[in-house]
Order: structure tokens, then sequence, then C-alpha cells
């Protein structure tokens, strides 16, 4: 079967007709660039998204440190992801880069990222 | 803070920025979301990390001098600036100046929504600040007006907090934003986005209760017999940018009347010579990326003028 | 318990004026407010005309204490550090056959001593208000009319009677007064009210100025004779950059019931154009129209045709207190001690000051011995405003001190000095806030400013921001904390 998309790789937005067989991508055509192949293929066999989020501070400088994972994780993972991100609380100065958890919800190499900097005040 | 390594990089070795929050970076901070800097840095970034690349490179050039909290309250045409900080009352002369002072929203009244004036209308930069800076929840059944990126983005952000979005209204055929946010922000979460609908009325005395919806037809006129109501507890106004221009028209500059923007022949510039803009309060641009490369353009404009006047 | 002399039921500003002449004297004076803040009913939405007295029948109550509270409303706003600004007002006609009926209104006024009025030309019209339309054939001109902050009026003379010893309760709605008992026909009896707090106080006398619920208040009372029929009235703030579109306050011919839609300037500087007129049948109804901004645009764009709905950068609605054709402002013999100050509309505000003290004659006609302080504290130190001063002083209390150089509100450019010192006055919201200092009341209408008044006023009045409200309980703005500290 022929399914559309609107690839969210860039600004761009390039809309991508794919052909599907067997739940499995078979042809995609309306790239711009292989990015767009990729997501094809990941959103109709494995969707994913980036999640960025932001985690409490407690004696730091800003109240509300963003954070990111480092890769997409599994779009059916993305409340359980934020239920385990309100839990956290981080109470030392970190740097932006930092891993504040490794391995996120099992999954393996995705990890839990500092997006701003912050220190201890 | 691109203007300004820009000048700098072009021959301008006294300069300050003046920055009215507490940090540099100024709406980056609170956007966590990531996209920027695909063209930039090509890498994709949150705001936070965007704006820390730039604090970074001007980390490297100390003799670029920073005051926070600093808050430009008069402008004259000879490029007087007097400037507020606590404790601090200052004045100073530029022999150029560059403006980058960015946008602010457009407000429900400005839209002329009718209805009452409870609790719980916000802008969505507002609400943005409120949830990603302060950790503060706004609402917890959200109507979004205007399909533009940060009514989008701001749609995904209060469903990721445990906010239910009832609905995104919006008044023209189509989103206002990036296809994509209509993917990952909408339709990733089912939300019923409703296009050439607007809201045709407020409800609630102290807090919002509801709204009255309506369809339009392409002259924007309410449809007969259309109207539906919607439970929800806040509202979120996202209906365009405004440039912020007050300091420069308060200079004299002459400023277009319709898009708040300086009117002038020149790229970034104004009438006034040596008073420059640049970034979102010379155009409103759609990606930072964008804003990046034309402050630099400003910060070069600059940086001749400058060398110009020394001949 | 406390057994005051006089409650005054409603603090907006009849009630705060009433508060502030009796502070004068040795009574033990209260004032009950249901809102959690002052001036939060009927007076918020008051437009800040000081009126001259046109427009009133020369035999009304309304007539005599607005020329009156004109001429009284000018020292008063002095001693209290309130802007008040004479700018004239114009009652306009584009039409021949308007011409008498300009002269009687001029007679009316001459009768009831509005001064120096007078009839004006095309000539002096386009001399005067140049943006006036070349329609407009002559005016009926009242130098004396006025305009000034309406809330800061309130405000500070609540703020002052405070000072001299007048208590305020807020969040109090009376819903029961328990009528006085004569015990022997020496003793004087007194009022029990009972608000909905469950608090008791006593009283000898009830002075009713609760505005919108003022015939409430009345029945329970046992007096059931008038009813406040609300009459709506929305207006719409024009941008500041407009500030000098008309000179003077701009009317049309007046209409039966209403003044009409008029072209205000506001102390703040935004010029304001409305009121709508509308019979309203519920009293919390504050809801704008788009029917009500179509009118007011017709209105006033025959006035000055350059007013465009571009210009509009807010809008409000407000209820007025209307009970029939006059104000109600007797004793009621049926219910001795009990003073009804009802039917407050227009002109309301201008007329507050003689309001007052024609309830302190009612005070003395009722054997209430009304004897003057030694020491009344007359004045009461300006506000300080960082937008009203000159560069020079800014300077100077920014080294006295230097919260007054951290800006908070940037479009209007207030301190969080100026926002600590509201909520040592008394501001425990949102729009207690915006009221008395113009935060968040800028072009930017607290999108950039909110976060930042939510906590000074959190950590100032030492309540979790979950409890901050725009105007009162069930108005919080935060609904959950992310993080629990």
């Amino acid at each position: 079967m022929n399914k559309t998309l609107t690839c969210i790789e860039c600004p761009k937005g390039c809309i991508l007709l794919v052909k599907i067989q067997h739940e499995k991508v078979k042809e995609i055509s309306g790239n711009i660039c292989s990015k767009g192949k990729a997501y094809a293929v990941s959103e109709i066999e494995h969707p994913c998204r980036m999640l960025t989020s932001t985690v409490c501070g407690k004696g730091l400088n800003l109240r509300m440190i963003p954070v990111k994972t480092n890769a997409p994780i599994p779009k059916s993972d993305i409340f359980k992801a934020m239920k385990e991100i309100k839990k956290l609380k981080i109470r030392k100065s970190v740097c932006a880069g930092d891993i504040i958890v490794r391995n996120f919800l099992g999954l393996k190499g995705i990890n839990l990222v500092v997006a701003r900097s912050c220190s201890r005040i | 803070m691109a203007a300004a390594l820009s000048a700098y990089k072009n021959g301008v070795k006294d300069i300050l920025i003046l920055e009215r929050d507490e940090y540099l970076g100024g709406i980056l901070n609170q956007c966590i979301h990531p996209g920027f800097g695909i063209d930039y840095f090509k890498e994709i970034l949150t705001g936070p990390e965007y704006a820390r690349r730039f604090i970074n490179k001007l980390e490297q050039v100390p003799r670029i001098e920073v005051s926070l909290r600093s808050f430009v309250v008069d402008l004259t045409k000879d490029k007087v600036l007097t400037f507020l900080k606590p404790g601090s009352f200052n004045r100073i002369k530029a022999k150029a100046l560059i403006m980058a002072t960015g946008c602010r929203e457009k407000t429900r009244e400005m839209v002329h929504i009718p209805g009452t004036r409870p609790a719980g209308i916000f802008s969505a930069g507002l609400a943005q600040k409120m949830i990603n800076i302060e950790g503060l929840i706004p609402g917890k059944k959200v109507v979004i007006v205007g399909s533009g990126d940060i009514g989008l983005i701001m749609a995904r952000r209060f469903v990721l907090e445990g906010a239910q979005v009832k609905a995104v209204i919006e008044i023209q055929k189509q989103s206002q934003g990036l296809l994509r946010n209509v993917v990952q922000c909408v339709q990733d979460y089912n939300i019923p986005f409703f296009c050439q609908h607007k809201i045709s009325k407020i409800h609630g005395n102290s807090r919002v209760e509801k709204v009255s919806v309506v369809k339009v037809d392409k002259n924007f006129k309410t449809v007969a017999n259309t109207e539906f109501e919607i439970e929800c507890d806040s509202i979120l106004i996202s209906v365009g940018l405004i440039p912020e221009n007050e300091l420069i028209e308060m200079a004299g500059v002459k400023i277009d009347k319709n898009t708040n923007t300086p009117v002038y022949k020149g790229l970034n510039k104004t009438s006034i010579k040596g008073l420059f803009v640049c970034g979102n309060s010379y155009k409103v641009y759609d990606i930072v990326d964008s804003v990046s490369s034309d402050s630099e353009k400003a910060g070069q404009s600059a940086a001749e003028y400058l060398k110009r006047g020394k001949k | 318990m406390k057994i005051y002399d006089v409650i005054i039921i409603g603090a907006g500003v009849v009630g705060t004026a009433i508060a502030r002449e009796l502070s004068r004297y040795e009574l033990k004076t209260a004032v009950l407010e249901k809102e959690i803040e002052p001036a939060f009913g009927v007076s918020k939405s008051n437009s800040g005309i000081i009126h001259p007295g046109t427009q009133n029948h020369c035999n009304s109550l309304k007539g005599r204490l607005c020329v009156e509270g004109n001429k009284l409303m000018r020292g008063i706003a002095h001693e209290l550090g309130v802007d008040f600004k004479e700018v004239g007002e114009l009652i306009v006609v584009f039409n021949k056959k308007d011409i008498p009926r300009l002269i009687k209104l001029k007679e009316e006024a001459e009768k009831l001593g509005v001064p120096k009025i007078q009839i004006v030309g095309r000539g002096w019209l386009k001399e005067h208000e140049p943006n006036l339309s070349k329609k407009a054939i002559a005016a009926l001109y009242a130098p004396t009319a006025g305009i000034l902050s309406p809330y800061r009026l309130v405000y500070d003379m609540i703020e002052n009677a405070q000072n001299n010893g007048v208590e305020v309760y807020a969040q109090q709605e009376v819903i029961q007064i328990k009528p006085s008992k004569i015990r022997g026909s020496k003793k004087q009896g007194y009022f029990e009210i009972i608000t909905s707090s469950k608090r008791k106080f006593k009283t000898k006398y009830i002075i009713n100025s609760a505005g919108l619920f003022a015939d409430d208040i009345s029945k329970l009372a046992g007096i059931d004779d008038f009813k406040i029929k609300p009459r709506k009235g929305e207006e719409f703030i024009l941008d500041k950059k407009k500030e000098h579109i008309t000179n003077h306050l701009l009317f049309p011919l007046p209409a039966k019931k209403s003044k009409g839609v008029l072209i205000i300037k506001t102390s703040a500087g935004n010029p304001m154009i409305g009121p709508t007129a509308c019979d309203c049948v519920d009293k919390y109804d504050l809801s704008t129209t788009d029917a009500g901004l179509k009118k007011v645009l017709s209105s006033v764009k025959r006035m000055i045709p350059s007013i465009s709905h571009k210009d509009i950068i807010a809008y409000f609605a407000g209820l007025r207190p209307a009970a029939g054709e006059d104000f109600i402002i007797r004793h009621e013999d049926k219910v001795p001690g009990f003073i009804n100050v009802a039917g407050i509309q227009s002109p309301g505000l201008t007329a507050a000051p003689a309001i007052a003290l024609m309830a302190c004659a009612i005070l003395r006609q009722q054997g209430v011995n009304l004897k003057k302080k030694k020491i009344f504290h007359k004045t009461r130190e300006k506000t300080t405003h960082l937008f009203e001063m000159p560069f020079s002083h800014t300077e100077k209390i920014i080294k006295e001190d230097p919260d007054y150089g951290d800006i908070v509100c940037r479009c209007e450019m207030v301190s969080a000095k100026e926002i600590k010192e509201a909520i040592k006055r008394g501001a425990k919201t949102l729009d207690g806030i915006k009221f008395r200092t113009r935060a968040q009341a800028g072009r930017c209408h607290g999108s950039f400013c909110t976060c930042r008044i939510l906590k000074i006023l959190a950590e100032n009045s030492k309540r979790p921001i979950t409890q901050i409200t725009k105007k009162g309980a069930g108005s919080e703005i935060v609904l959950e904390k992310r993080c629990n500290d």
C-alpha cells in the first residue's frame, strides 16, 4: 500500500510517498536528501522521536534544566520517558553535554543529556 | 552575540552588549525543543545549546564587554543610550549601535477575541517561559489559538507535561507553522486541528471555563450555524510576532506602521546613520540560523560604517 | 466584641471617599469589601473622567454633587498625590438642528453652577481640536473637566483612611444584617453584620456603598424599594502612540440613558473610546462583544475619522449600578442607622467627595457627634513611579535603593521596588499590581513580566505561587508546580 508522510528531519518538510509491503518499506520518493529515506523507513517500521524536556534543579542557578535524549526514542516510550524524567532532580553543577542517565529506559545507547549548563549557588 | 562577534572579526575592538535578562541567549533559553542550527552548525540543537555555542565564542573574546540585567530606557538620535541596572543608572554614547531586540507576541486584544477577561489566557511565549524556565504549569485543559510554530511547539509541550490539549484553532486555510511541527506536535498526539475556525467568545469570570468556536470563510467572516463549544481552563494565544522597535522609534527612526520595522533601502540600516537593526527586530525569521546570518551582516555593516567614519 | 460607630460596605470610589472623610473624626470606622482588594468591583471599570457637571438635571443630586465634587476633587487629588489633569470637555454637534439642544444643555449647566461654560464654533474647533471631523459645526466647551486614574485614587484614599485609623477588611461579603435593637429610649442599638467568612461585626451605623450589590445589601437590612439594573459599558483602549489625537474629552450629544460614546483621554496617556450602554441582567457578565466594538468604532469615527480598529490594544467591560434616574443617598428611617448610598453611576467618581460630605451630613442629622481628630494626616506621600519622573530623579533614587534599577515591566518601565511597595500597600493579586503600578498594562500585556511578578508576589506575601491569583479566589494562574521544593 501507499502512504504519504511529511519528513521532519529538517524545516523543509518534504512530502514523501512511501510504498509499503508486508509492513516494510519498499520504495520512497519525494525526498531531497538521504535523511528523508532514513526517516521514511524509521517512521513506518519503528517510529522514533527526539525527546526534550526539563529536570528540576535544587540549589542551582537554574530552576529547570533542559535535557534531551541523545537520539530519537521509540514513539511508544515517550510518556514512560516523561514519567521517569519527572522523578529526576539535579543537585550539582552540570555542563551541557553531561549524561545524567545512561541507557535511559533500558534502551541501549540512549542517554539523557543535559542541554544547558548550570552551577550550584 | 552574532552581531558583536562579527563586528569584532571585522575590526571593531570596543564593543558592549546590553542584555536586559540575567543571562545571555534571549528567547533561545526557553526554546528547549530541537530544530536549531541545522544550517549554521550542520547539527540539530536545542535552543539553549544553540545559544551556548555563541556564548562560548563570546567567552573567547574577553574584549567584548557584556552587561546583564541592563534595561535601555531612552535612546536619542545621536545614539545616546540611558540604561538602568539594579543599583545603577548609566548613560553612554555609541558611535555605532546594533539593535537586536527581537519580538513580542500579538495579544488576544489585537485579534479582537470577544468575551470575558478571566485568568488562564496566556501568550505562547509566556506559557513556554512558565513551564520551561520556572517549572510552573499554567493549564491542564488547553485550547491553542494560532497554528504558528510557537503554538504547535507548545501544544506538544503541554501534552508532555500531562495536560490535555483540546484543540488548535487556526483562522487560515492551513497551518501557519512548518509541516514538520504539525506532524510531531499535533498529529503525533491526535490533537484536534481546526483550520478556518476562530474563537467567537471566551467564557469564564475568574478562570477560563470554555470557548465558543465558529467556522469562517475565506474572508474570515463567520459561517452561520457552525458554533460549538470547547470546555477548557486555558487559552494559548499564538497569533503572530511584532518586532520590538519602540526604542528606535523613540529616537526618531522611520518605522513602517504595518510591520513595525525600520523603513530603509539598505539591509539592516535605518534612517539614522550608524544605527543598525538585525535579527527578528529587523525581520521576523522562521529559523534562528537566518537570524545569526543576518546579525553577522549587521555586525559587518557597523564595522564598515565605523571604518568610513575614521577616514 | 468591638462596636464600630460606622461600617461602610463596599470599598469602591464612593466607600473609600466616605471612609477617608470619616477618618477626620473621632469615630471607630471600618470598611468591608467583598473582593480581595478595593476597587475590584464597579470602580475598576471607571473611565477616570472628572465631569464638569453638564448633562445633569439642575434639580438632581447627580448634578449638584458633580459640580461640588469637581471642585473638591482637585484638593483631594493634590493631598493624596494623585495626578489630576484639567483637560476640558467638548460636547460636539454636527447638525444645525442640534444647536438648540446644545444651548439648553448650556443653560442647565449654568443653573447648576458649572463654571466657564461656553459654546464654540468651527473656527475654535479647528484650532483646538485639529483631528476633529470637519463636519463638526459647534460644541459646548466645559473647561473644568479633568482626568485621573480611578483605581489609584481609590487605593490612595483607602491608604490615607487607614493611616488615619480606618480598618479595612477584604474578602468579607456581607450575607446577613441583623437590625439594631433599641434598648430603652436613651441607649442606642447596633447592627450585627455577618460575612461569608463567618466573621461578625457590630456597628451603630451602616453606610451601604456596595455598588452593583447595593440593592441586595439594602434588602438584607429590610429596605427593598429599589433595584440595581446593571448597564454594561464596553470600552476600548487605544495605543499610547495616539495620545495626542485629541486635546479635550470629546462627547456627542447625550442619548436618553447615557452620555453616548466618547473619546476619552486617560491619565495613563492611552486614549479610550466608549462606552456602549446596554441593559444587562447578570451582575457578573463582563464580556465584551463584536457588536460593541462595531458600535463604538462607528460612533467615534464620526468625530475623529482617523481612528481605526488597528489602534485598539485592549478592551474591557464594566457594569453601571443604575437604580433609576438619580443617586439614592438617604437615611432609611424605617431602619434607623442604615444609610443607603446606591445607584452611583456616572458622575459617581466626580461626585464621590461631595457624596462623602453628604454622608457626613446625614450622620450629623441622625445625632452622631462628628468630633474632629486632633491629628489628621491630610496628605500622603505620592507613590513613586519611574515612568513619571525625569532621569535626574531616577538616577537619585536608584542610588538610594538599587531595586529601583531592577526593571520588571519593560513596556511601562516598572521596577521591582515599585512592585514590592505596591504589595506593602495592599496589592495581593496580579490585577492589584497592575492597577497600582501599571505593570502588565503595557503593549505586551504581561507576556514578559508576569513570571517575575508572580515570583515577587509569592515571596513577599509568603504564599505558595499556586495561590497567587489574577483577581481573587478562583483566578489562580499556576495550576501545578513541576518541582516540590
